[in-house]
């Protein structure tokens, strides 16, 4: 047997009230490619963390190769061959791809100047590689999400890495860019790279990884072999019971139209865009990233104005001029960037719940502190939120949980029409089919719901309808009974134009 | 149009459309309300304005860098004075009375470390403690003048020496000392902030701090540097006036503060960090002093010079805002 390219043991780690690791031991092969799951919380960037060197662990040691070490910082992990691709986007949106590329280590001339010829070339041979639509010039702030994940992911191939680490990178990449992705990773894999990848997402777990580990609350729960396991098995190890995956049968008497959009028009970015959303209905929108999904929200959110086209709600026609005007109308938007949106990484989890209804939660000239404390404790239940209490900040929560208090924070408004924009990205299963059932709760009493998702299973296990659309056009709505997922693909490739519903 | 083009279009380029209308308008009420018959646009009076921007821009440079690092320095004015009493001073110890002329170079090396350091003073409390710029320098801007009043109690420091006078008011090519400086230390500040990584590093500092350290970038020591050379600016540009002047009151450069960040704001370099040029702050330093110059040309007294500039602070972050907003669709809660 050969021996592994990194090694780590009993690694211990504390935050103030939470024991992230607890004697965690893990160890990856040379051109394996290993899974890290584990539910919200469950510590895995933190152990990632502290293999990158951003955290010193409390007790434990590490190994890269046959040598013992200590990673006193992110540079020195990258000089000892690992790499580290952040779960959050982690890069400077004024500078340049190229610049954040080689973010912290700028190729340099005499006189401390940076050498911008040679920065530029690496980066567009590298950039070449992974197959993308933009250079190395380009400022990163104008790329969409999915590309700007493109350039964290380049950031793997800036050296020869012993070991990268992909932290969820596939949250806010859909199919084609997956496919790079996957590219990437076998391409590395080939090289004799030890891979260790992070995802809440089943189907790529157990498409690309050789071997699964399992981490809950911090502690280690054991390592298999891909192919001798299953996902129900995996599930309930990572949360120690089975979960029902069946679709939602539950079927409710659908009311009237709650909104309806008649020939809708927004420039470029999406065109001719008909529907309509029932009381009591969960309305499915899937396509590729680009086709417009989330452009089509904004507009009903009040962030864009539409250049043509008509909102209906309720059957009046409405102009929707800002999200406070869409919020007054009774519409909520779960935004697909929840970090940037929706959270205020430096106030408590309560506060942040409870931000935009702050006005209507009063008790005489103060703010109500019970009735939020209430609100926040109702929906960490229902939501399974991971967190000391209340008072920790929103920042120190794990990923997936601080997705969740977005989530939290807009189902407490009760809106009448309620648009959720890649609900589930980053959140474990457990807690995934939570919030499917949540959603279509809120459904069954009444409330409009659209859904906006790049992963098909969630679409097909919400919706009642799905519409499937392809660059700005809507090609065809499924009722539930119809779809298929052969025949999604197709319209959402815009291979089905004529069948347009 | 890709959205926030307009408003990036508007931060690189708005600031000389500005200048230009300012020009023109200066020009045309210059004609109706201008007491002295000599024009606004004379080539004389553009050089003036040039030498007289020198002091504030000089320190507009290092304020660039701090903002664009995610900091700001607010105590400038105050070591502009401290630097100034050093090098006023110092001329006439006992000690470097043998020196003759050579005591020259000497006093603005002192003035210039002593600058240098209290900007790294400053710097490295950022650093080790963790606290906001604005509340440390805030602290030694009332400190650092604390030690101005203390030096010379409400009385002046003077010192002439000729042959610096005649140093600091000698002309080049056309051009004063003192413009000279301004120009010299933008090139190099420019130089810095485009093509070094220290440069770099600063501005990923400022955008994103948490993926610069992930990055392994050292904030800590980039930000002290900043700080060192706004202080080291900040004392240079005391140097290059009071070597002309020769005389400096405790209340000097009071006030500083305020106007090198309105003029590094005016440039498009955002509060927040991250982004600026430079340049920028070159066309926001002209711009303000076009108008000092302009509104008294027309004949308005001071506090009409502050009350528009102010307003017309006001208005562009307003309108930046709102271009901001509109280009990024960002949630409005
Ligand atoms: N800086 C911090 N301060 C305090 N607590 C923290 C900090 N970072 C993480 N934690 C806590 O440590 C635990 C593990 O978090 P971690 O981010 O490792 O989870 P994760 O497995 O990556 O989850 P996810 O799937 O949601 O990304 C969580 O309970 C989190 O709240
Ligand atoms: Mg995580």
């Amino acid at each position: 047997m050969t021996d592994p390219v990194l090694h780590l043991d009993n690694i211990v780690k504390t935050f103030p009230g939470v024991r992230a690791l607890d004697g965690v031991s893990f160890s990856v092969m040379p051109g394996e490619v290993h899974a890290l799951m584990g539910e919200n919380g469950a510590g895995k960037s933190t152990l990632m963390k502290v293999l990158g060197g951003i955290y010193q662990p409390d007790g434990g040691t590490i190994h890269v190769g046959k040598e013992q070490v200590t990673m006193a910082g992110p540079l020195e992990a990258k000089a000892k061959g690992i790499v580290f691709i952040h779960q959050e986007l982690s890069l400077a949106e004024e500078l340049s791809v190229a610049e954040n590329i080689y973010l912290g280590e700028l190729p340099r001339k005499s006189f401390g100047r940076v050498d911008w010829r040679k920065l530029t070339e690496q980066t567009n041979t590298i950039l070449k590689k992974l197959n993308v639509g933009f250079d190395a010039t380009t400022r990163v702030g104008d790329l969409s999400i999915a590309n700007q994940q493109m350039v964290e992911i380049a950031r793997a191939l800036t050296v020869d890495a012993k070991a990268v680490i992909f932290d969820e990178p596939t949250a806010s990449l859909t199919d084609a860019e997956k496919v790079v992705l996957f590219d990437v990773i076998s391409d590395l894999q080939k090289e004799g790279v030890g891979i260790i990848y992070i995802s809440h997402r089943m189907e790529e777990i157990f498409k690309i990884t050789d071997r699964i580990s399992i981490l809950r609350d911090g502690q280690y729960q054991g390592t298999v072999n891909t192919s001798e396991t299953s996902e129900e098995a995996v599930t309930q190890m990572m949360i120690g019971r089975k979960l029902d995956l069946s679709r939602m049968e539950t079927h409710h008497e659908l009311g009237d139209v709650a909104l309806e959009v008649r020939g809708l028009s927004c420039g470029k970015l999406y065109q001719d865009i008909s529907f309509e959303i029932r009381r009591g209905e969960v309305v499915g929108f899937y396509g590729l990233v680009g086709a417009g999904r989330t452009e089509i929200a904004e507009t009903l959110f009040g962030l864009r104005d539409p250049s043509a086209g008509q909102i209906l709600l309720d059957g009046e026609e409405v102009r929707i001029t800002s999200p406070n005007d869409a919020i007054a109308r009774g519409i909520s938007l779960v935004p697909e960037d929840r970090k940037g949106q929706g959270l205020v990484l430096g106030m408590n989890c309560r506060d942040n719940m409870t931000l935009p209804q702050v006005q209507d939660l009063t008790s005489g000239p103060f703010v109500a502190e019970g009735a939020e404390v209430a609100i926040f404790d109702q929906y960490r239940d229902r939501l399974d939120i991971r967190t000391p209490g209340w008072k920790q900040l929103v920042g120190n929560l794990s990923g997936g949980n601080q997705q969740k208090i977005v989530i939290g924070k807009w189902l407490s408004m009760h809106p009448s029409v309620l648009i959720v924009d890649e609900p589930t990205r980053g959140i474990d299963v457990g807690s995934k089919s939570e919030i499917h059932k949540l959603l279509r709760e809120l459904a069954a009493q009444g409330y409009a719901v659209m859904v906006i998702s790049s992963e098909m299973p969630e679409v097909l296990h919400v919706a009642d309808r799905i519409v499937a659309m392809y660059s700005g056009r809507i090609m065809r709505t499924f009722t539930s009974e119809e779809v298929t997922e052969d025949s999604l693909i197709q319209a959402i490739s815009g291979l089905s134009g004529h069948e347009a519903a | 149009m890709k959205p926030g083009t307009l408003s990036k279009a508007l931060n690189s380029g708005a600031i000389w459309g500005f200048i230009v209308l300012e020009l023109i308008f200066f020009s045309i009420a210059g004609e109706y309300l201008s007491l002295s018959d000599k024009a606004f646009m004379d080539w004389e009076n553009m050089l003036l304005l040039l030498k007289q921007s020198a002091p504030i821009g000089i320190i507009a440079m290092g304020m660039t860098i701090v903002m664009i690092n995610g900091n700001i320095d607010l105590s400038v004015g105050a070591t502009y004075a401290i630097a100034a009493i050093v090098l006023l001073e110092s001329m006439t110890w006992p000690i470097f009375a043998g020196l003759g002329d050579l005591v020259i170079p000497v006093a603005w090396l002192l003035a210039l470390l002593v600058g240098t350091f209290l900007g790294a003073l400053n710097g490295l409390i950022v650093w080790k403690t963790g606290v906001d710029a604005f509340i440390v320098t805030l602290g030694s801007m009332l400190g650092f003048r604390g030690i101005v009043f203390m030096f010379n109690g409400e009385n002046p420091t003077s010192h002439l020496n000729w042959t610096l006078v005649d140093f600091a008011e000698a002309e080049f090519l056309g051009l004063a000392t003192a413009s000279w400086f301004l120009l010299a230390v933008t090139l190099v500040i420019w130089f810095v902030m485009t093509k070094t990584v220290h440069g770099r590093n600063a501005y990923a500092i400022g955008d994103n701090r948490e993926a610069a350290v992930n990055a392994g970038i050292r904030v800590g020591p980039h930000m002290m540097i900043n700080f060192a050379i706004i202080g080291f600016l900040a004392a240079l540009s005391a140097v290059v006036f009071y070597s002309e002047s020769g005389s400096v009151n405790p209340n000097d450069g009071q006030l500083y503060e305020l106007w090198v960040i309105t003029a590094v704001v005016l440039g498009g370099t955002k509060i927040t960090g991250g982004a600026g040029s430079v340049i920028g702050t070159f066309g926001g330093v002209i711009a303000i002093q076009l108008l000092r110059k302009g509104l008294g040309h027309i004949g308005a007294d001071t506090s009409t010079v502050n009350l528009v500039i102010g307003l017309i602070l006001i208005v562009v972050l307003i309108l930046d805002r709102q271009l901001n907003v509109k280009g990024k669709e960002e949630l409005k809660v």
